[in-house]
């Protein structure tokens, strides 16, 4: 339960922090809250040469509006989503997300960039990118660039962040008046592993959804947009048939993998009761 | 690779402020700041139990935050101000805490208390008066594995009360 030998850069900028990483013949890993680069490096999962410690990166903090969109620097700890007014006035899914993610000591030190960079199929935040329709800022070496949730998540714990490159900051478009959320998840015990999890937003005009963005966490090997079941609900009003067929439609949207511990079709039966739940919550609120 | 490895054994110096006192000591980058506090400084208060974040019995105070010692290491805390369940125990800000976990069994080895005691600090700390089942979710990062967590649950709570009611006693004319 010891990791490996390693040396130690602080950095303090992120040029300075990629410059390390390639000194170190790419060899090397960035650390930030480290809640689930630790325990890897414990367990030797990872066993890199460097550990590029980037929580000293004043550029990486911060929440900021920045004209249509929430600027959320990666830094952000899981802490300041549940304190943050910011936050709570714009990107309140992050905020309702929040509570459910691990334990409060893990909230005091694990980030927002971190957990999105990590892309665990069974974290709250990476999922929340999707529906939020957030974009992920990504510096390499060929300056800064924007990459849509949609585009970001490619396999199990593979991004579009290349080697040797750092999640910046998390942009999120700022949520509207016109807009709802609803998050949920079901689990063993609070702050495990969900066995499901989701989250929505929703654009709504005269108790109508004219659109909705529908995430599932916990599903596969990325975070997953129910895009069938969106399409279900889009343009409706939500009723009691309407969920019904959101929820046959998930057939279409999720394959849950074989697993030891929830069988595929038991975690389809949980995706579609939280998924009726959570439409119920949604047809109260537009 | 062997003068690789040899490098990264390499100790190097930290310096933080532990307890309130400045202390500096030689860690390897691998070391972890629980077995920093435990080896290097012999603050054996602070218990290393699963070392990879889930039971909760290295927590420390880093900067005023609960964190778990065991996440990271020693020398990402050069700088930092460290408060560890000794120096807790020795201000006295957590003697009604203690008071309470002893008067109503909370403990029964002990190994998991002085994660409760600062995680119970923090808990109180943010909330005056938290419900049970926000002090079950706030200590959801804690293993004990003797009492059945019931008598953690009400010993925190009797605290909660008790500092509600001194705080609205003094609040209050005359």
């Amino acid at each position: 339960m010891k990791a490996r030998a390693f040396s130690y850069h602080r950095a303090h900028s992120v040029d300075d922090a990629r410059e390390a990483h390639a000194r170190s013949g790419d060899d090397a890993r960035y650390i930030a809250g480290g809640q689930s680069l630790v325990p890897a490096l414990a367990l030797r999962l990872q066993a890199p040469r460097i550990l590029i410690d980037i929580n000293h990166i004043e550029e990486l903090r911060g929440v900021r509006c920045d004209g249509e969109w929430l600027r959320i620097g990666a830094l952000t700890r899981h802490c300041e989503m549940l304190t943050d007014p910011l936050i709570a006035e714009f990107a309140p899914l992050l905020r309702a997300a929040a509570p459910f993610v691990a334990h409060p000591a893990i909230r005091n030190r694990g980030t927002l960039g971190g957990s999105v960079a990590l892309a665990d199929p069974a974290s709250e935040f990476p999922a929340m990118m999707l529906a939020l329709d957030a974009e992920i800022e990504i510096a390499g070496t060929s300056g800064r660039r924007r990459v849509r949730a949609d585009d970001f998540f490619i396999d199990l714990f593979e991004t579009a962040v290349g080697p040797g490159e750092i999640v910046t900051a998390i942009l999120v478009p700022r949520f509207r008046c016109n807009q709802r959320i609803c998050f949920d998840e079901l689990a063993r015990r609070r702050g495990d592993y969900a066995l499901v999890g989701c989250g929505m937003l929703a654009t709504c005009k005269d108790g109508l959804v004219e659109t909705i963005r529908i995430a599932f966490f916990s599903v596969g090997n990325v975070p997953t947009r129910a895009r069938s079941a969106e399409a279900v609900v889009s343009g409706a009003r939500i009723d009691a048939d309407r969920i019904v067929a959101a929820q046959a439609a998930l057939d279409r949207d999720l394959a849950p993998p074989e697993s030891d511990e929830v069988p595929p079709a038991m975690r389809l039966h949980l995706a579609r009761v939280l998924l009726g739940r959570l439409l119920a919550r949604m047809s109260e609120a537009a | 690779m062997s003068s690789e490895i040899d490098d990264a054994e390499e100790a190097v110096r930290v310096r933080f402020t532990v307890n309130g006192r400045k202390v500096a000591c030689e860690v390897a980058p691998r070391d972890t700041l629980v077995d920093c506090l435990r080896n290097a400084l012999e603050l054996t208060g602070t218990h290393a139990g699963c070392e990879m974040g889930a039971c909760g019995a290295c927590l420390v105070q880093l900067d005023g935050r609960a964190v778990h010692g065991c996440l990271m290491f020693a020398v990402q805390a050069d700088g930092a101000r460290i408060d560890t369940i000794e120096g807790l125990s020795e201000s006295g800000a957590i003697a009604d805490l203690q008071a309470e976990f002893h008067r109503r069994n909370a403990l029964q080895c002990g190994f998991c208390t002085p994660g409760m005691l600062i995680n119970a600090h923090e808990l109180l700390s943010r909330l005056t008066e938290p419900s049970r089942a926000a002090i079950r979710d706030a200590l959801s990062g804690n293993f004990c594995r003797c009492t059945g967590y019931e008598a953690i649950v009400d010993a925190i709570a009797a605290v909660a009360d008790a500092r509600a009611a001194k705080a609205s006693q003094e609040g209050s004319p005359g």
